[in-house]
């Protein structure tokens, strides 16, 4: 497949703000210095490493699906301040500082569309909105895509990346991991496929719900998975972590992953996967 | 609270006072008129100081009250509210979590399957409850009674006092999300009645874990929140101290749990909290549950399992 299609033209300002800027890029992982035109052949892989860089939820999309096209659905959808929240600073004003930053997404994105043919829903978490955490929005986005599966009986596909609930939501942001894993276990009872794919980083409230609720869960290498966040993993047990520790990796070998697949095989593998588990 | 100590700062006048109304009553022994009109007089005293110390407290100190060191724990209730209680051990797969316990107990005459996380009282005891923080197998354990409930047609009872689900090497390895996940997921699908009751701490997804039930219910000075106030100071003020405002801000306490309909009833404590009378909050939370459990176990389960989706369905607060 043609996997270093180009972005449209519309998204590519927006995508700048998010990918490592300049003539050359540093991997993160490795220090490697790649020419950055090259990078984005690779789809943003380290190609001495294999480092996964994080990349906009628009690459993903026009990455995987048919045409890369998504038809959008909800996204209208705002976050309310049902707390009041204030710490540094007050909850609307994060919402609007994340607006600013990265376009209205509220944190994911959702549709419908095709791959391979094969028409699914389809949603994205967006990490630069908040960290990806979930609250009311994502929770409610999710929900409404888990329903449309439901209602259509195609199968479902969720693209994560979050650093686990939103606190400013409180224990309403809590709530959005029972409304969706309840909803999940409805598709599972009518047999509908759902394919999860997790990528850098799935943690917390979004890893401990439907994240890990695929009937095939799939990883980008290299991610870091898990429930606890290393760092307070870190404190609690008053020691450093091992090598590889929560890594997609470490994950695959105790039996939480199906499998782990190179961006540029992940819109194949989907559609090799939907193909047997779709009965269309 | 200093380690050891028995009470929390804000309780001090009422202690004190409880401390010389007891000393009186030692030496009034054998019928001193006036002794006994003082005694009186201080109890009304008593009275009215509870009365001003527990309607002002700050969502901090209610957080507090959740963990005070002589709080009843879920084996104390159902000691004191349940009979014939059977404990059921281990997860069939890796070990028995000590900190998520349960098995067969009945209410009244109604059989159920109770299940809860445990803490310890005493330092040996708390460790070997690690402090209510389950690993991964106690949720699998949790799972696995709830199947049994569901197998031999009894309702579950579920009992939430946790800090949080255990963070460390072992939990993570042995797929701490992927319990916890699965845990909210099989309890949509379990063909007979639950109903949770928030003792104390309900801290994040190691609450929600066991935590989805027809009828949710928390005690008066229990919290339940998406993460402790402790831990969301140590994020969003970088200061762990910074507990009181982040209490505050998260708002976990069961007046405004019942607003925003994530619990649907508060369970009155005995006024100065559960620990002060615990026979009498088991007592409080048994009436709760019996009549519950009458009007539960008398659905249709098909209907019940609607509406058990339906309610958590419609929770959290957006715009369109
Ligand atoms: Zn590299």
């Amino acid at each position: 497949m043609e996997w270093f299609r180009k972005a449209k033209s519309g998204l590519v300002s927006q995508e700048r703000k998010n990918i490592p800027e300049g003539l050359w890029t540093k991997c993160k992982s490795c220090g490697e210095i790649v020419y950055s035109k090259k990078m984005e052949q690779y789809l943003w892989v380290c190609p001495t490493c294999n480092f996964h860089f994080r990349i906009p939820s628009r690459k993903y999309i026009s990455l995987l699906l048919d045409d890369g096209h998504l038809e959008e659905m909800d996204n209208k959808l705002a976050s309310a301040d049902p707390l009041k929240f204030k710490d540094s600073k007050k909850y609307p004003d994060r919402i609007k500082a994340a607006n600013d930053k990265a376009g209205g997404t509220e944190g994911l994105i959702t549709g419908l569309a095709k791959m391979g043919g094969i028409p699914v829903s389809f949603s994205i978490m967006d990490f630069a909105y908040i960290g990806g955490s979930m609250g009311s929005v994502i929770g409610e986005k999710v929900a409404r895509s888990i329903e449309r599966a439901i209602d259509k009986e195609i199968p479902l596909i969720i693209v994560s990346c979050s650093g686990g609930a939103r606190m400013q939501e409180g224990v309403l942001a809590l709530m959005q991991m029972a409304k969706t894993s309840g909803l999940l276990a409805v598709l599972s009872d009518k047999k509908v496929p759902f394919i999860s794919i997790l990528t850098n980083p799935t943690t917390g409230g979004v890893m401990a719900s439907f994240a890990s609720l695929g009937d095939v869960i799939i990883a980008e290498p290299k991610a870091l998975l898990g429930f606890a966040g290393p760092r307070v993993i870190q404190q609690t047990i008053g020691q450093d972590l091992p090598e590889g520790f929560q890594s997609s990796e470490f994950l695959m070998e105790k039996g939480f992953l199906d499998k782990i697949v190179e961006r540029r095989e992940l819109r194949d593998t989907c559609i090799s996967l939907l193909k047997y588990v779709w009965r269309g | 609270m200093a380690d050891g100590q028995q009470h929390l700062e804000f309780e001090r006048p009422i202690v004190e006072l409880e401390k010389k109304i007891s000393d009186m009553k030692d030496f009034s022994v054998g019928g001193n008129i006036e002794f006994d009109s003082e005694i009186d007089s201080l109890q009304k005293k008593l009275k009215k100081l509870r009365e001003e110390v527990y309607s002002g407290l700050s969502r901090w100190q209610r957080v507090q009250l959740s963990r005070h060191p002589k709080r009843p724990h879920t084996l104390d209730y159902i000691k004191l509210m349940t009979t014939d209680f059977i404990e059921l051990h281990g997860d069939r797969s890796f070990a028995d979590d000590r900190a998520m316990i349960g098995g067969f107990a009945r209410i009244g005459d109604q059989p159920v399957m109770v299940v809860g996380q445990q803490k310890g009282r005493d330092t040996k005891q708390k460790l070997i409850r690690n402090f209510g923080m389950a690993h991964p197998e106690g949720y699998r354990k949790a799972r696995r009674l709830f199947h049994m409930a569901e197998k031999f047609g009894v309702p579950i009872v579920i009992f939430i006092d946790t800090p949080g689900a255990y963070p460390g090497l072992g939990a993570e390895e042995r797929g701490q999300a992927e319990a916890i996940a699965k845990n909210i997921q099989v309890m949509f699908q379990i063909k007979t009645p639950i109903v949770v009751v928030i003792l104390g701490e309900g801290a994040s997804g190691g609450a929600l874990g066991i935590g989805i039930g027809d009828r949710v219910f928390i005690l008066e000075y229990a919290w339940y929140s998406v993460i402790s106030p402790e831990a969301c100071a140590a994020i969003l003020w970088r200061d762990a101290g910074k507990g009181p405002e982040a209490a505050e801000a998260l708002k976990p306490t069961s007046d405004t749990l019942l607003e925003l309909g994530v619990v649907d009833d508060i369970i009155a404590e005995p006024p100065s909290g559960a620990h002060t009378d615990p026979p009498e909050a088991a007592r409080l939370v048994k009436e709760k549950l019996v009549t519950t459990l009458k009007e539960l176990t008398a659905r249709d389960t098909g209907e019940l399992l609607k509406e058990r989706l339906n309610k958590y369905r419609n929770m959290g607060v957006v715009r369109e």
